[in-house]
Protein backbone atom coordinates (compact mmCIF):
# COMPACT_ATOMS: atom_id res chain seq x y z
CA UNK A 1 0.00 0.00 0.00
CA UNK A 2 1.30 3.42 -0.88
CA UNK A 3 1.03 5.81 2.08
CA UNK A 4 2.43 8.83 0.38
CA UNK A 5 2.80 9.65 -3.26
CA UNK A 6 4.21 12.90 -4.55
CA UNK A 7 3.58 13.33 -8.23
CA UNK A 8 5.28 16.12 -10.16
CA UNK A 9 5.23 18.26 -7.00
CA UNK A 10 6.35 21.88 -7.30
CA UNK A 11 6.52 24.60 -4.66
CA UNK A 12 6.37 28.16 -5.87
CA UNK A 13 7.71 31.22 -4.06
CA UNK A 14 5.44 34.31 -4.09
CA UNK A 15 7.93 35.99 -6.47
CA UNK A 16 7.11 33.33 -9.06
CA UNK A 17 10.12 31.06 -9.15
CA UNK A 18 9.92 27.41 -8.21
CA UNK A 19 11.84 26.26 -5.15
CA UNK A 20 10.84 22.63 -5.70
CA UNK A 21 10.41 21.41 -9.28
CA UNK A 22 8.66 18.33 -10.62
CA UNK A 23 9.43 16.06 -7.69
CA UNK A 24 7.95 12.55 -7.65
CA UNK A 25 8.44 9.84 -5.05
CA UNK A 26 6.41 7.31 -3.10
CA UNK A 27 6.57 5.83 0.37
CA UNK A 28 5.01 2.40 0.91
CA UNK A 29 3.68 1.25 4.27
CA UNK A 30 6.59 0.40 6.57
CA UNK A 31 9.20 1.72 4.10
CA UNK A 32 11.95 4.23 4.84
CA UNK A 33 12.80 6.94 2.38
CA UNK A 34 15.53 9.54 2.84
CA UNK A 35 15.63 12.99 1.24
CA UNK A 36 19.21 14.21 0.99
CA UNK A 37 20.56 17.53 -0.19
CA UNK A 38 22.47 20.64 0.80
CA UNK A 39 20.96 23.82 2.19
CA UNK A 40 18.43 25.36 -0.16
CA UNK A 41 17.79 22.12 -2.03
CA UNK A 42 14.08 22.10 -1.08
CA UNK A 43 14.12 19.22 1.42
CA UNK A 44 12.14 20.96 4.15
CA UNK A 45 9.71 22.62 1.75
CA UNK A 46 8.91 19.19 0.36
CA UNK A 47 8.10 17.92 3.86
CA UNK A 48 5.95 20.96 4.59
CA UNK A 49 4.11 20.59 1.28
CA UNK A 50 3.35 16.97 2.15
CA UNK A 51 1.76 18.04 5.41
CA UNK A 52 -0.03 21.03 3.83
CA UNK A 53 2.03 23.34 6.06
CA UNK A 54 3.77 25.59 3.52
CA UNK A 55 4.52 29.11 4.80
CA UNK A 56 2.08 31.84 3.75
CA UNK A 57 2.53 32.86 0.12
CA UNK A 58 4.16 29.61 -0.98
CA UNK A 59 1.97 27.47 -3.21
CA UNK A 60 2.18 23.81 -4.12
CA UNK A 61 1.30 22.45 -7.55
CA UNK A 62 1.09 18.89 -8.76
CA UNK A 63 -0.11 16.07 -6.58
CA UNK A 64 0.55 14.84 -3.07
CA UNK A 65 -1.64 11.95 -2.00
CA UNK A 66 -1.25 11.19 1.70
CA UNK A 67 -3.27 8.34 3.19
CA UNK A 68 -5.61 8.45 0.19
CA UNK A 69 -6.26 12.19 0.46
CA UNK A 70 -5.11 14.78 -2.07
CA UNK A 71 -3.21 17.32 0.06
CA UNK A 72 -2.50 19.97 -2.59
CA UNK A 73 -5.35 22.45 -2.54
CA UNK A 74 -7.16 20.66 0.29
CA UNK A 75 -9.17 22.58 2.90
CA UNK A 76 -8.08 22.87 6.52
CA UNK A 77 -10.77 20.41 7.60
CA UNK A 78 -9.66 17.81 5.12
CA UNK A 79 -6.04 18.26 6.19
CA UNK A 80 -6.98 17.86 9.85
CA UNK A 81 -8.19 14.35 9.06
CA UNK A 82 -4.85 13.24 7.63
CA UNK A 83 -2.43 15.18 9.82
CA UNK A 84 -1.51 13.12 12.83
CA UNK A 85 -3.30 9.97 11.63
CA UNK A 86 -1.65 9.40 8.28
CA UNK A 87 1.50 11.34 9.02
CA UNK A 88 3.05 13.41 11.77
CA UNK A 89 6.23 15.34 11.85
CA UNK A 90 9.33 15.94 13.96
CA UNK A 91 11.13 19.20 13.24
CA UNK A 92 14.78 20.17 13.41
CA UNK A 93 14.72 22.57 16.31
CA UNK A 94 12.76 21.23 19.29
CA UNK A 95 13.03 24.51 21.16
CA UNK A 96 10.89 26.28 18.58
CA UNK A 97 8.66 23.25 17.95
CA UNK A 98 7.53 23.18 21.59
CA UNK A 99 5.44 25.82 23.35
CA UNK A 100 7.79 27.56 25.79
CA UNK A 101 4.97 28.49 28.17
CA UNK A 102 3.39 25.07 28.54
CA UNK A 103 4.63 22.22 30.70
CA UNK A 104 5.84 19.22 28.73
CA UNK A 105 3.13 16.90 30.08
CA UNK A 106 0.33 19.11 28.80
CA UNK A 107 1.95 19.41 25.39
CA UNK A 108 2.24 15.65 25.06
CA UNK A 109 -1.35 15.28 26.32
CA UNK A 110 -2.72 17.50 23.54
CA UNK A 111 -2.41 15.10 20.61
CA UNK A 112 -3.26 12.04 22.78
CA UNK A 113 -6.52 13.64 23.90
CA UNK A 114 -7.47 14.57 20.38
CA UNK A 115 -6.55 11.30 18.81
CA UNK A 116 -7.70 8.85 21.46
CA UNK A 117 -10.30 10.90 23.31
CA UNK A 118 -8.80 10.19 26.73
CA UNK A 119 -9.45 12.32 29.82
CA UNK A 120 -8.35 12.56 33.45
CA UNK A 121 -6.43 9.66 34.92
CA UNK A 122 -6.39 7.65 31.71
CA UNK A 123 -4.91 10.63 29.85
CA UNK A 124 -2.27 11.11 32.54
CA UNK A 125 -1.33 7.45 32.35
CA UNK A 126 -1.11 7.64 28.55
CA UNK A 127 1.20 10.68 28.81
CA UNK A 128 3.48 8.78 31.19
CA UNK A 129 3.49 5.82 28.79
CA UNK A 130 4.36 8.11 25.89
CA UNK A 131 7.25 9.65 27.85
CA UNK A 132 8.61 6.30 28.96
CA UNK A 133 8.45 5.07 25.40
CA UNK A 134 10.97 7.75 24.43
CA UNK A 135 13.00 6.94 27.57
CA UNK A 136 12.15 10.09 29.48
CA UNK A 137 11.65 10.04 33.25
CA UNK A 138 8.20 10.97 34.63
CA UNK A 139 9.41 14.20 36.18
CA UNK A 140 9.94 15.66 32.69
CA UNK A 141 6.14 15.97 32.44
CA UNK A 142 6.21 18.78 35.01
CA UNK A 143 9.08 20.68 33.36
CA UNK A 144 9.00 23.54 30.88
CA UNK A 145 10.93 23.04 27.62
CA UNK A 146 13.74 25.38 28.69
CA UNK A 147 14.35 23.30 31.80
CA UNK A 148 15.34 20.15 29.91
CA UNK A 149 18.22 19.41 27.55
CA UNK A 150 18.10 19.57 23.76
CA UNK A 151 18.07 15.80 23.45
CA UNK A 152 15.24 15.53 25.97
CA UNK A 153 13.27 18.19 24.08
CA UNK A 154 13.63 16.26 20.84
CA UNK A 155 12.42 13.12 22.64
CA UNK A 156 9.35 15.09 23.76
CA UNK A 157 8.71 16.18 20.16
CA UNK A 158 9.03 12.55 19.05
CA UNK A 159 6.61 11.44 21.78
CA UNK A 160 4.09 14.01 20.55
CA UNK A 161 4.47 12.91 16.94
CA UNK A 162 4.03 9.25 17.91
CA UNK A 163 1.07 9.97 20.19
CA UNK A 164 -1.15 10.19 17.11
CA UNK A 165 -0.09 6.69 16.05
CA UNK A 166 0.72 7.84 12.51
CA UNK A 167 1.34 5.45 9.67
CA UNK A 168 4.14 7.68 8.43
CA UNK A 169 6.61 9.69 10.48
CA UNK A 170 8.25 12.64 8.75
CA UNK A 171 11.50 13.62 10.45
CA UNK A 172 13.10 16.84 9.15
CA UNK A 173 16.74 16.97 10.28
CA UNK A 174 15.66 15.58 13.67
CA UNK A 175 19.17 15.35 15.09
CA UNK A 176 20.98 18.22 13.38
CA UNK A 177 20.63 20.54 16.38
CA UNK A 178 21.93 17.90 18.78
CA UNK A 179 25.40 17.00 19.99
CA UNK A 180 26.91 13.97 18.34
CA UNK A 181 26.53 11.60 21.29
CA UNK A 182 22.93 12.73 21.80
CA UNK A 183 22.33 12.40 18.07
CA UNK A 184 23.42 8.76 18.24
CA UNK A 185 21.01 8.10 21.12
CA UNK A 186 18.06 9.80 19.43
CA UNK A 187 18.72 8.01 16.13
CA UNK A 188 18.80 4.65 17.88
CA UNK A 189 15.57 5.50 19.67
CA UNK A 190 13.87 6.64 16.48
CA UNK A 191 15.04 3.55 14.63
CA UNK A 192 13.64 1.26 17.32
CA UNK A 193 10.31 3.07 17.54
CA UNK A 194 9.76 3.12 13.79
CA UNK A 195 10.66 -0.56 13.51
CA UNK A 196 8.59 -1.53 16.58
CA UNK A 197 5.45 0.11 15.25
CA UNK A 198 5.97 -0.87 11.65
CA UNK A 199 5.71 2.82 10.72
CA UNK A 200 6.92 4.26 7.46
CA UNK A 201 9.59 6.96 7.68
CA UNK A 202 10.40 9.96 5.53
CA UNK A 203 13.78 11.08 6.81
CA UNK A 204 15.28 14.39 5.75
CA UNK A 205 18.93 15.22 6.31
CA UNK A 206 21.94 16.97 4.86
CA UNK A 207 24.15 14.28 6.40
CA UNK A 208 24.66 11.38 4.04
CA UNK A 209 26.14 9.17 6.74
CA UNK A 210 23.05 9.64 8.92
CA UNK A 211 20.63 8.93 6.07
CA UNK A 212 22.62 5.89 4.99
CA UNK A 213 22.17 4.53 8.48
CA UNK A 214 18.40 5.03 8.54
CA UNK A 215 16.83 4.95 5.07
CA UNK A 216 16.52 2.04 2.62
CA UNK A 217 15.95 4.28 -0.37
CA UNK A 218 17.03 7.86 -1.00
CA UNK A 219 16.20 10.78 -3.22
CA UNK A 220 19.03 13.25 -3.82
CA UNK A 221 17.82 16.82 -4.22
CA UNK A 222 19.67 19.70 -5.79
CA UNK A 223 18.17 23.17 -6.16
CA UNK A 224 14.65 21.81 -5.88
CA UNK A 225 14.92 18.90 -8.28
CA UNK A 226 15.63 15.22 -7.76
CA UNK A 227 18.92 14.39 -9.48
CA UNK A 228 19.05 10.75 -8.48
CA UNK A 229 17.04 8.21 -6.53
CA UNK A 230 17.20 4.55 -5.72
CA UNK A 231 18.31 2.08 -3.09
CA UNK A 232 20.60 3.82 -0.59
CA UNK A 233 23.24 1.16 -1.11
CA UNK A 234 23.32 1.62 -4.86
CA UNK A 235 23.23 5.40 -4.82
CA UNK A 236 26.01 5.75 -2.25
CA UNK A 237 28.17 2.94 -3.60
CA UNK A 238 27.73 3.82 -7.27
CA UNK A 239 26.40 7.32 -7.72
CA UNK A 240 25.48 8.03 -11.32
CA UNK A 241 24.79 11.77 -11.30
CA UNK A 242 27.85 14.05 -11.00
CA UNK A 243 26.23 16.00 -8.17
CA UNK A 244 25.56 12.85 -6.15
CA UNK A 245 29.10 11.77 -6.84
CA UNK A 246 30.49 15.07 -5.50
CA UNK A 247 28.30 14.77 -2.42
CA UNK A 248 29.40 11.20 -1.76
CA UNK A 249 33.06 12.03 -2.47
CA UNK A 250 32.98 14.98 -0.06
CA UNK A 251 31.44 12.83 2.65
CA UNK A 252 34.07 10.14 2.15
CA UNK A 253 36.87 12.71 1.97
CA UNK A 254 36.09 14.17 5.38
CA UNK A 255 35.32 10.86 6.95
CA UNK A 256 38.44 9.28 5.49
CA UNK A 257 40.60 11.33 7.83
CA UNK A 258 38.75 9.96 10.84
CA UNK A 259 38.60 6.42 9.46
CA UNK A 260 42.36 6.57 9.03
CA UNK A 261 42.94 7.41 12.72
CA UNK A 262 40.08 5.47 14.26
CA UNK A 263 38.95 2.68 11.95
CA UNK B 1 53.52 19.28 22.70
CA UNK B 2 50.06 20.06 23.74
CA UNK B 3 48.96 18.60 26.93
CA UNK B 4 47.69 18.84 30.45
CA UNK B 5 50.51 19.85 32.65
CA UNK B 6 50.59 20.10 36.37
CA UNK B 7 52.57 23.28 36.76
CA UNK B 8 53.10 26.43 34.79
CA UNK B 9 56.52 26.36 33.17
CA UNK B 10 58.42 29.44 34.25
CA UNK B 11 60.40 29.57 31.06
CA UNK B 12 62.03 32.74 29.87
CA UNK B 13 59.92 34.67 27.42
CA UNK B 14 61.62 34.06 24.11
CA UNK B 15 59.76 36.64 22.13
CA UNK B 16 58.69 36.67 18.54
CA UNK B 17 59.88 34.42 15.75
CA UNK B 18 57.65 32.06 13.87
CA UNK B 19 59.93 29.19 14.90
CA UNK B 20 59.07 29.51 18.58
CA UNK B 21 61.34 26.67 19.68
CA UNK B 22 60.08 24.94 22.79
CA UNK B 23 58.23 27.89 24.25
CA UNK B 24 54.52 27.58 23.47
CA UNK B 25 53.16 30.48 21.45
CA UNK B 26 50.00 30.41 23.48
CA UNK B 27 49.27 28.57 26.66
CA UNK B 28 46.52 28.18 29.22
CA UNK B 29 48.08 27.19 32.49
CA UNK B 30 45.66 25.71 35.04
CA UNK B 31 43.12 28.22 33.85
CA UNK B 32 39.64 28.43 35.33
CA UNK B 33 36.72 30.64 34.50
CA UNK B 34 33.40 31.32 36.15
CA UNK B 35 30.78 33.98 35.71
CA UNK B 36 30.09 35.97 38.85
CA UNK B 37 28.30 33.81 41.41
CA UNK B 38 28.09 30.90 38.96
CA UNK B 39 29.74 27.55 39.08
CA UNK B 40 32.94 27.25 37.06
CA UNK B 41 32.63 27.03 33.28
CA UNK B 42 36.25 25.93 33.10
CA UNK B 43 38.37 24.35 35.80
CA UNK B 44 42.09 23.77 35.92
CA UNK B 45 42.55 23.69 32.16
CA UNK B 46 46.07 23.49 30.77
CA UNK B 47 46.58 23.63 27.03
CA UNK B 48 49.66 24.69 25.14
CA UNK B 49 49.98 25.65 21.52
CA UNK B 50 53.36 25.06 19.93
CA UNK B 51 54.25 26.73 16.65
CA UNK B 52 53.44 24.49 13.71
CA UNK B 53 51.30 22.00 15.66
CA UNK B 54 47.61 22.68 15.07
CA UNK B 55 45.48 22.01 18.13
CA UNK B 56 41.83 20.96 18.22
CA UNK B 57 39.57 21.67 21.17
CA UNK B 58 36.96 18.95 21.05
CA UNK B 59 33.79 18.58 23.05
CA UNK B 60 30.05 19.03 23.04
CA UNK B 61 27.89 22.10 23.56
CA UNK B 62 28.32 23.63 26.98
CA UNK B 63 31.67 21.94 27.57
CA UNK B 64 33.50 25.28 27.70
CA UNK B 65 35.36 25.14 24.37
CA UNK B 66 34.33 28.61 23.29
CA UNK B 67 35.07 30.06 26.72
CA UNK B 68 38.56 28.57 26.53
CA UNK B 69 39.01 30.14 23.11
CA UNK B 70 37.86 33.50 24.50
CA UNK B 71 40.50 33.25 27.24
CA UNK B 72 43.18 32.46 24.67
CA UNK B 73 42.04 35.44 22.59
CA UNK B 74 42.19 37.76 25.57
CA UNK B 75 38.46 38.49 25.28
CA UNK B 76 37.92 37.24 28.84
CA UNK B 77 40.27 36.97 31.80
CA UNK B 78 40.69 33.68 33.61
CA UNK B 79 39.26 33.61 37.16
CA UNK B 80 42.13 31.35 38.21
CA UNK B 81 45.36 30.34 36.53
CA UNK B 82 47.10 32.15 33.71
CA UNK B 83 47.14 32.63 29.97
CA UNK B 84 50.61 32.99 28.50
CA UNK B 85 51.64 34.44 25.15
CA UNK B 86 55.23 33.68 24.12
CA UNK B 87 55.85 32.60 27.68
CA UNK B 88 54.72 35.84 29.32
CA UNK B 89 51.39 36.71 30.88
CA UNK B 90 48.94 37.75 28.18
CA UNK B 91 48.20 41.45 27.86
CA UNK B 92 45.06 41.62 25.70
CA UNK B 93 45.73 45.17 24.51
CA UNK B 94 49.30 44.48 23.53
CA UNK B 95 49.56 45.10 19.78
CA UNK B 96 52.14 42.40 19.25
CA UNK B 97 49.67 39.90 20.72
CA UNK B 98 46.71 41.16 18.72
CA UNK B 99 48.71 41.03 15.58
CA UNK B 100 50.00 37.53 16.27
CA UNK B 101 46.71 35.92 17.30
CA UNK B 102 43.59 36.36 15.18
CA UNK B 103 40.09 34.86 15.39
CA UNK B 104 37.78 33.23 12.83
CA UNK B 105 34.20 32.82 13.97
CA UNK B 106 31.60 30.16 13.28
CA UNK B 107 28.88 31.98 11.41
CA UNK B 108 30.02 33.90 8.34
CA UNK B 109 26.54 35.42 8.10
CA UNK B 110 26.85 37.32 11.37
CA UNK B 111 30.59 37.93 11.61
CA UNK B 112 30.84 40.25 8.57
CA UNK B 113 29.40 43.77 8.66
CA UNK B 114 26.72 43.77 5.91
CA UNK B 115 27.15 47.50 5.25
CA UNK B 116 30.86 47.45 4.53
CA UNK B 117 32.57 46.44 1.36
CA UNK B 118 34.67 43.31 1.56
CA UNK B 119 37.91 45.24 1.01
CA UNK B 120 37.22 47.37 4.05
CA UNK B 121 36.19 44.37 6.16
CA UNK B 122 39.37 42.51 5.29
CA UNK B 123 41.67 45.47 5.98
CA UNK B 124 40.02 46.29 9.33
CA UNK B 125 42.69 44.51 11.45
CA UNK B 126 45.34 46.66 9.74
CA UNK B 127 43.52 49.86 10.73
CA UNK B 128 42.90 48.75 14.29
CA UNK B 129 46.53 47.74 14.67
CA UNK B 130 47.82 50.94 13.08
CA UNK B 131 49.46 49.10 10.17
CA UNK B 132 51.34 49.93 8.08
CA UNK B 133 52.93 52.40 10.48
CA UNK B 134 55.03 54.44 8.06
CA UNK B 135 54.29 56.59 5.04
CA UNK B 136 51.80 59.24 4.02
CA UNK B 137 48.11 58.67 4.54
CA UNK B 138 47.55 57.87 0.89
CA UNK B 139 50.55 55.53 0.77
CA UNK B 140 49.33 53.72 3.89
CA UNK B 141 45.89 53.36 2.41
CA UNK B 142 47.27 51.97 -0.84
CA UNK B 143 49.47 49.56 1.10
CA UNK B 144 46.46 48.37 3.15
CA UNK B 145 44.40 47.82 -0.01
CA UNK B 146 47.26 45.86 -1.51
CA UNK B 147 47.56 43.63 1.54
CA UNK B 148 43.79 43.08 1.59
CA UNK B 149 43.89 42.10 -2.09
CA UNK B 150 46.74 39.71 -1.38
CA UNK B 151 44.81 38.17 1.55
CA UNK B 152 41.70 37.74 -0.62
CA UNK B 153 43.77 36.11 -3.31
CA UNK B 154 45.34 33.74 -0.79
CA UNK B 155 41.89 32.43 0.18
CA UNK B 156 40.94 31.91 -3.45
CA UNK B 157 38.57 34.83 -3.98
CA UNK B 158 38.53 36.87 -7.19
CA UNK B 159 40.26 40.26 -7.27
CA UNK B 160 36.98 42.19 -7.65
CA UNK B 161 35.69 40.72 -4.36
CA UNK B 162 37.07 43.74 -2.47
CA UNK B 163 34.53 46.08 -4.08
CA UNK B 164 31.52 43.91 -3.31
CA UNK B 165 29.35 43.41 -0.20
CA UNK B 166 29.10 40.26 1.96
CA UNK B 167 25.53 39.43 0.86
CA UNK B 168 26.81 38.89 -2.69
CA UNK B 169 28.74 35.84 -1.53
CA UNK B 170 27.78 32.29 -0.60
CA UNK B 171 28.37 30.86 2.89
CA UNK B 172 31.66 29.24 1.92
CA UNK B 173 32.91 32.42 0.24
CA UNK B 174 31.95 34.46 3.29
CA UNK B 175 33.95 32.15 5.48
CA UNK B 176 36.87 32.71 3.09
CA UNK B 177 36.41 36.47 3.58
CA UNK B 178 36.51 35.95 7.36
CA UNK B 179 39.70 33.94 6.96
CA UNK B 180 41.23 36.62 4.71
CA UNK B 181 40.49 39.19 7.41
CA UNK B 182 42.18 36.98 10.00
CA UNK B 183 45.39 36.49 7.98
CA UNK B 184 45.77 40.02 6.58
CA UNK B 185 48.03 41.23 9.39
CA UNK B 186 50.32 38.19 9.16
CA UNK B 187 49.41 36.42 12.42
CA UNK B 188 51.20 33.37 13.80
CA UNK B 189 48.11 31.77 15.34
CA UNK B 190 44.50 31.53 14.12
CA UNK B 191 41.85 30.73 16.69
CA UNK B 192 38.89 29.34 14.80
CA UNK B 193 35.60 28.58 16.53
CA UNK B 194 33.70 25.92 14.55
CA UNK B 195 35.00 27.44 11.29
CA UNK B 196 33.18 25.02 8.97
CA UNK B 197 30.14 23.79 10.86
CA UNK B 198 27.78 26.28 9.18
CA UNK B 199 28.85 25.07 5.73
CA UNK B 200 27.52 22.36 3.39
CA UNK B 201 29.65 19.27 3.07
CA UNK B 202 31.36 19.97 -0.25
CA UNK B 203 32.11 23.56 0.81
CA UNK B 204 33.30 22.25 4.15
CA UNK B 205 35.88 20.02 2.48
CA UNK B 206 37.23 22.95 0.46
CA UNK B 207 37.47 25.32 3.44
CA UNK B 208 39.25 22.63 5.48
CA UNK B 209 41.73 22.26 2.60
CA UNK B 210 42.18 26.04 2.50
CA UNK B 211 42.92 26.20 6.25
CA UNK B 212 45.44 23.38 5.94
CA UNK B 213 47.09 25.10 2.97
CA UNK B 214 47.26 28.49 4.71
CA UNK B 215 48.80 26.81 7.72
CA UNK B 216 51.60 25.47 5.55
CA UNK B 217 52.15 28.47 3.29
CA UNK B 218 51.97 31.18 5.95
CA UNK B 219 53.47 29.36 8.89
CA UNK B 220 50.22 29.66 10.78
CA UNK B 221 49.30 27.51 13.72
CA UNK B 222 45.60 26.78 14.04
CA UNK B 223 43.64 26.34 17.21
CA UNK B 224 40.32 24.91 16.09
CA UNK B 225 37.23 24.45 18.19
CA UNK B 226 35.16 21.76 16.56
CA UNK B 227 32.61 19.15 17.36
CA UNK B 228 33.33 17.50 14.02
CA UNK B 229 35.97 14.83 14.58
CA UNK B 230 36.61 14.43 10.85
CA UNK B 231 37.65 18.08 10.66
CA UNK B 232 39.83 17.58 13.71
CA UNK B 233 41.47 14.52 12.18
CA UNK B 234 42.08 16.39 8.92
CA UNK B 235 43.57 19.56 10.40
CA UNK B 236 45.07 19.00 13.82
CA UNK B 237 47.92 16.76 14.95
CA UNK B 238 47.05 17.62 18.57
CA UNK B 239 43.69 17.25 20.27
CA UNK B 240 42.31 18.30 23.63
CA UNK B 241 39.00 16.79 24.73
CA UNK B 242 36.94 18.98 27.02
CA UNK B 243 33.95 17.75 29.00
CA UNK B 244 32.02 19.89 31.49
CA UNK B 245 34.79 22.46 31.76
CA UNK B 246 37.63 20.02 32.31
CA UNK B 247 40.23 18.49 30.04
CA UNK B 248 39.57 14.76 30.10
CA UNK B 249 42.17 13.74 27.55
CA UNK B 250 44.81 15.36 25.37
CA UNK B 251 47.75 14.53 23.18
CA UNK B 252 48.46 13.54 19.59
CA UNK B 253 45.13 13.29 17.70
CA UNK B 254 46.20 9.92 16.38
CA UNK B 255 46.25 8.54 19.90
CA UNK B 256 43.34 10.52 21.34
CA UNK B 257 40.92 9.54 18.57
CA UNK B 258 42.59 6.30 17.51
CA UNK B 259 42.86 4.71 20.93
CA UNK B 260 40.93 6.93 23.32
CA UNK B 261 41.69 6.33 26.98
CA UNK B 262 38.78 8.23 28.50
CA UNK B 263 35.24 6.79 28.26
CA UNK B 264 33.87 10.15 27.13
CA UNK B 265 36.32 10.36 24.23
CA UNK B 266 35.46 6.79 23.31
CA UNK B 267 31.74 7.61 23.28
CA UNK B 268 32.40 10.71 21.19
CA UNK B 269 34.34 8.74 18.58
CA UNK B 270 31.75 5.94 18.56
CA UNK B 271 28.88 8.37 18.04
CA UNK B 272 30.13 9.99 14.83
CA UNK B 273 27.84 8.95 11.97
CA UNK B 274 30.02 7.34 9.33
CA UNK B 275 29.40 5.99 5.89
CA UNK B 276 31.86 3.21 6.65
CA UNK B 277 29.54 1.96 9.37
CA UNK B 278 26.14 2.88 7.92
CA UNK B 279 23.58 0.13 8.43
CA UNK B 280 22.00 0.44 4.96
CA UNK B 281 25.30 0.17 3.12
CA UNK B 282 26.19 -3.22 4.48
Amino acid sequence: MTLLRADDLSVRHPDGHDLVRGLSFAVEAGARLGLVGESGSGKSLTALAVMGLLPAGMTAAGGVVLGGTQVVGASGRTLDRVRGRSASMVFQEPLTALDPLMRVGRQVAGPIRRRRGLRGGALRAAVMDALSEVRLPERVAGAYPHEISGGQRQRVAIAMALACEPELLIADEPTTALDVTVQAEVLTLLDGLVAGRGMALLFISHDLAVVADVADRIVVLKEGSAVESGRTRDVVREPRHPYTRSLVDSAWALEGELDRLAP
Amino acid sequence: MTGTRAGAPESSGANGGAGGGDVPVLEASRAGFSYRGGRPVLEDVSVSVTAGRNVALVGESGAGKTTLLRLLLGLARPSTGRILFDGAELAPRDRAFRRAVQPVFQDPYSSLDPRQRVGRIVSEPLRSLGLPAAGSRAARRAEAAERAAEALESVGLPADAARRYPHEFSGGQRQRIAIARAVVCGPRVLLADEPVSALDVSTRVRVVELLAELGRSRGLTLVVVSHDLSVVAALCPEAVVVESGRVVESGPTERVLGSPAHPYTRRLVESVPRLSRAARLR
